[in-house]
């Protein structure tokens, strides 16, 4: 046998290649849940869930939903990036009927690739636009505002700037932190580059390129440096303060969270959402519990155990949070947003991903 | 004299890389062509010694297995043109994370390497105190997930990141994938030689060199090679401590661009490096000469020098396992979450993980053994071919190897989607080379000449290599099942992709409460996953890797 080995390797997967190719026509994008392609509003009081957001925070409202409908959820947890990938790599074939998603980049790659059905109206329309898909692919839950978590022993709110921009000048020098490859991260640069212009934002982020930031993977890391006091400011969601402010008491908390001005870029508030696939347009079960998500009673359990904002008008915001309406920039659409690839070009171009 | 020896002193012995003394010895062929070999020219044998066909069939099937993460990779990033693909590979900071996840495999394995080889000799030819209980801690490393070492370390030094803590716990988590196999080979390995050179005039060290290391580098090769492809694929512990690597870029294709395409040509570029380092040590791996296995007595050594090796051996051990326990302890005291355990759903979860480890070890040994088979035998570009693809699906971050059985059991088994069967499949997968490196060595120690005796005693050669080679080579399998059933317990991005709705592992459970920060709830469950992953640790740090008949 005198192959090369890459030739070899080649070989191998060629024939891999040709036995998945041979086996799929034999499954034409067979519905894997017989359910799913049931005819026009039907309800077998059940359906399959895919939840990009934690068990612990999202079962409990579940579990409610079953006792007040009789509907059995059966829910596949894991994080979003990878449950969105999965509905991707599924296409019509997946057994899910709803997916909830942790950040609208998600819910908008899906509904690109042709995934979701529309909504109905009534459950499309309970959320005011801008924090809610554009054409009824997927509708928003609830909000997390960017703000800045910082060192409660070094700094005082009062003292920290409160735009953005000023994040970037000498005195904050290697005391920065974010996570660049962050979907929430890149959100805030599309909408600095929606708000203040392509060249504006590019010379933000290079002067933030170059001011030594502190690099990390994500925000609940960010969170535990400022709270450990190696990190001094950091840019995150405000959600996450809570979340381990319930853990660890908020009495404990070293971090501490500053709210940037209204319409500053630095402000802008994250939506989370959910969907319903293609094959479960008439799931009656499946909307109902989206239906459910946006009620009175779906809305106010965000409020009270994850102090997240509410989108519904009409729900009260957590309490000790500046209200929805003064982080909301008028000037900005979700679908803005979408840009995500620009805004990963002008990041790559300033070296900080 | 065994007959191990009259085997390697049979003339003819090639040198090194030009062909196999055991070339002509697997159980099928010997009897073609097993006695010509001895005789003729090592050159004429290589040309000769051919595998025999069921075994390369085998073998290919068990690589083609192994190929569907590529397979899925090349469709996905083939998606894009090559526009696309040199656009992705060249922009902003992706050649830096290339180079960072070579360098961090490069120091990890080349420490792993020196402290591995370093532990298992003190341990094995040395006299020192409780050497079992020693050898036992340098494995329990094994039982601790690297996210969990990175976490526990940040908990009691929350300001380090970059290179050196990443290469450092990288190190020492993996450290046991060399001192076991090497700890094995010198039970087996012939100490007289390292004697012989000392009453030569060497120093210790270099009576080492010269005597010992030739005997274990094949093993310790092999354990480096597994712990290169560890530090390739690792996202965990690289993400916490902050140093950037190839799986980062990964990872933010999928959770920022949803771009399966860009991620898919990530991962392609972390296959060539993979690549790189499989052929790295198929270079380096050289052959293990034979010599008189005999059990060697420890050499007693002084007080000074057995304090000044406690920090060799106790390095993993406290890095890996001591630290990163203490720190999550500390957290424990601190939350608020010490809610009442749910004991049944505990139990369930090790129920379900003890359960898909087990199989999955099983299946990544049957998958495994025709490729070690083969290549413990042969060689040729085929083999090479074959035993790389084996080893390729351990550098792929688990989302991709997740994905692509997503992508294969829609394609192939719509009927199968979600069952533990597919799950199980992809462990194999993910995991089959750590079953692979073991058996091989193991399998090659056999002596071709035991099997040749056998045959001439009129055994058919399954017979032959049921009788023989079966029960010699057993241990390394055994080594191979334990290693892949440890990492299947640790295992989480394809558990989360793969497992039937509604199923818990301890890994995912332990995940559905570090993201919530409810460090309290996962206390729980961290233990219970180090302590059941170290009870495969444990067998392992008493096997031997080839049973050997001594004088």
């Amino acid at each position: 046998m005198r192959l090369h080995p890459a030739v070899s390797v080649l070989a191998l997967s060629t024939a891999g290649l040709l036995l998945a190719g041979c086996a799929a026509p034999a499954d034409p994008g067979a519905p894997a849940d017989p359910g799913a392609s049931a005819p026009a509003a039907e309800s077998d009081n059940a359906f399959t869930l895919y939840s990009g957001r934690d068990e612990d925070l999202v079962q409990p409202l579940i579990d409610a939903f079953e006792a007040e409908t009789g509907i059995d959820v059966e829910v596949r947890y894991g994080n979003t990036a990878e449950l969105g990938a999965l509905l991707l790599e599924e296409g019509d074939a997946t057994p899910a009927d709803v997916f909830l998603s942790q950040d609208a980049g998600a819910l908008g790659a899906l509904a690109n690739a042709g995934l979701f059905s529309i909504l109905p109206d009534d459950i499309a329309d309970a959320v005011p636009a801008g924090f809610s898909s554009t054409d009824g692919n997927w509708v928003g839950v609830t909000g997390r505002a960017r703000v800045v978590a910082f060192d409660g022993e070094k700094y005082s709110a009062d003292e920290l700037p409160s735009d953005i921009d000023a994040y970037t000048e000498d005195e904050w020098r290697g005391l920065l932190g974010f996570a660049p490859t962050n979907a929430s991260f890149q959100s805030f640069v599309t909408a600095y580059r929606v708000l203040e212009g392509e060249e504006a934002a590019e010379a933000y982020l290079t002067a933030l390129a170059g001011n030594e930031p502190q690099i990390f993977e994500g925000n609940s890391a960010i969170l535990t440096a400022v709270n450990e006091g190696v990190l001094d400011v950091g840019l995150i969601n405000h959600y996450y303060w809570f979340a381990q402010a319930s853990e660890v008491g908020a009495e404990n908390m070293r971090a501490q969270l500053k709210f940037l001005d209204a319409g500053d870029p630095g402000s802008i508030v994250n939506v989370t959402g959910a969907g319903v696939l293609n094959g479960s347009a008439a799931d009656a079960d499946a909307l109902a519990f989206v239906e459910y998500l946006v009620s009175e009673e779906g809305q106010t359990y965000f409020v009270e155990q994850t102090f997240e904002y509410p989108l519904v008008v009409g729900i009260d915001a957590p309490e000790g949070l500046p209200s929805l309406e003064s982080l909301v920039n008028p000037e900005l659409d979700l679908s803005d947003l979408e840009t995500i690839e620009e805004t990963q070009e002008l990041l790559a171009r300033v070296g900080l991903i | 004299m065994t007959i191990a020896t009259h085997a390697a002193s049979a003339p003819g012995e090639p040198a090194a890389g030009a062909a196999s003394s055991r070339s002509g010895g697997s159980g099928a062929a010997v009897g073609r062509e097993g006695g010509r070999a001895q005789g003729v020219d090592a050159r004429d044998a290589s040309r000769v010694a051919r595998p025999p066909l069921w075994l390369v069939v085998l073998a290919s099937l068990a690589a083609l297995a192994a190929s569907i993460p590529l397979v899925y990779l090349v469709v996905r990033g083939g998606e894009s043109g090559l526009d696309r693909i040199v656009e992705t590979l060249s922009r902003g900071r992706v050649l830096e994370y290339a180079a960072n996840s070579l360098g961090l495999a490069a120091a990890t394995t080349a420490t792993a390497l020196v402290l591995g080889t370093a532990v298992a000799f003190t341990l094995s030819r040395l006299r020192v105190p409780f050497p079992r209980l020693w050898l036992l801690a340098s494995a329990l490393p094994l039982a601790v997930p690297s996210f969990l070492a990175g976490y526990g370390w940040l908990v009691l030094a929350p300001g380090i990141d970059g290179f050196v803590p990443s290469w450092l716990l990288l190190s020492a988590v993996t450290m046991p994938y060399v001192a076991l196999p090497v700890a094995a080979a010198l039970r087996g390995a012939s100490g007289d030689l390292e004697g012989v050179a000392r009453t030569l005039g060497r120093g210790p060290f270099p009576a080492f060199l010269v005597a010992t290391w030739p005997q274990v580098r094949p093993a310790a090769i092999a354990g480096g090679l597994l712990v290169a492809l560890y530090a390739l694929s690792d996202f965990g512990l690289v993400a916490m401590m902050r140093f950037p690597t190839l799986t980062w870029g990964i990872n933010a294709a999928y959770s920022a661009s949803f771009d399966r395409a860009q991620a898919a040509i990530l991962a392609l570029l972390l296959v060539v490096l993979a690549l790189l380092v499989v052929l790295g040590e198929r270079t380096a791996r050289g052959r293990v000469p034979r010599a008189a296995a005999r059990a060697v007595a420890p050499r007693t050594i002084g007080r000074g020098m057995l304090l000044s090796l406690l920090p060799v051996v106790a390095a993993a051990p406290v890095v890996g396992v001591a630290i990163p326990l203490l720190g999550l302890a500390t957290r424990l005291v601190q939350a608020e979450t010490l809610r009442e355990l749910d004991v049944p759903r505990l139990l369930a979860a090790v129920g379900s993980t003890v359960g898909v480890a087990l199989a999955a070890a099983a299946l990544a040994v049957v998958l495994a053994l025709p490729i070690a088979a083969l290549a413990a035998r042969f060689r040729g570009r085929l083999v090479s071919a074959i035993e790389s693809v084996g080893f390729l699906g351990h550098a792929l971050p688990g989302i991709v190897v997740g994905l692509s059985l997503v992508f294969f059991s829609l394609a192939v088994l719509p009927a199968l989607y979600q069952s533990v069967v597919v799950l199980v499949f992809a462990y194999a997968v993910l995991f089959m080379p750590k079953a692979i490196g073991t058996m091989r060595s193991g399998l090659a120690d056999v002596p071709v000449s035991l099997v040749a005796v056998a045959r001439t005693l009129g055994d058919s050669p399954l017979r032959a290599w049921w009788r023989v080679t079966v029960p010699l080579a057993l241990p390394s399998v055994g080594i191979g099942a334990l290693l892949v059933a440890i990492a299947t317990m640790k295992e989480l991005p394809a558990t989360l992709l793969l497992r039937p709705t509604g199923i818990q592992t301890l890994a995912t459970e332990l995940w559905n409460r570090t993201v919530v920060f409810e460090f309290g709830a996962a206390a729980p469950y961290a233990a219970v996953l180090v302590l059941i992953a170290a009870v495969p640790a444990m067998v392992l740090s008493g096997i031997r890797s080839t049973a050997k008949e001594e004088l």
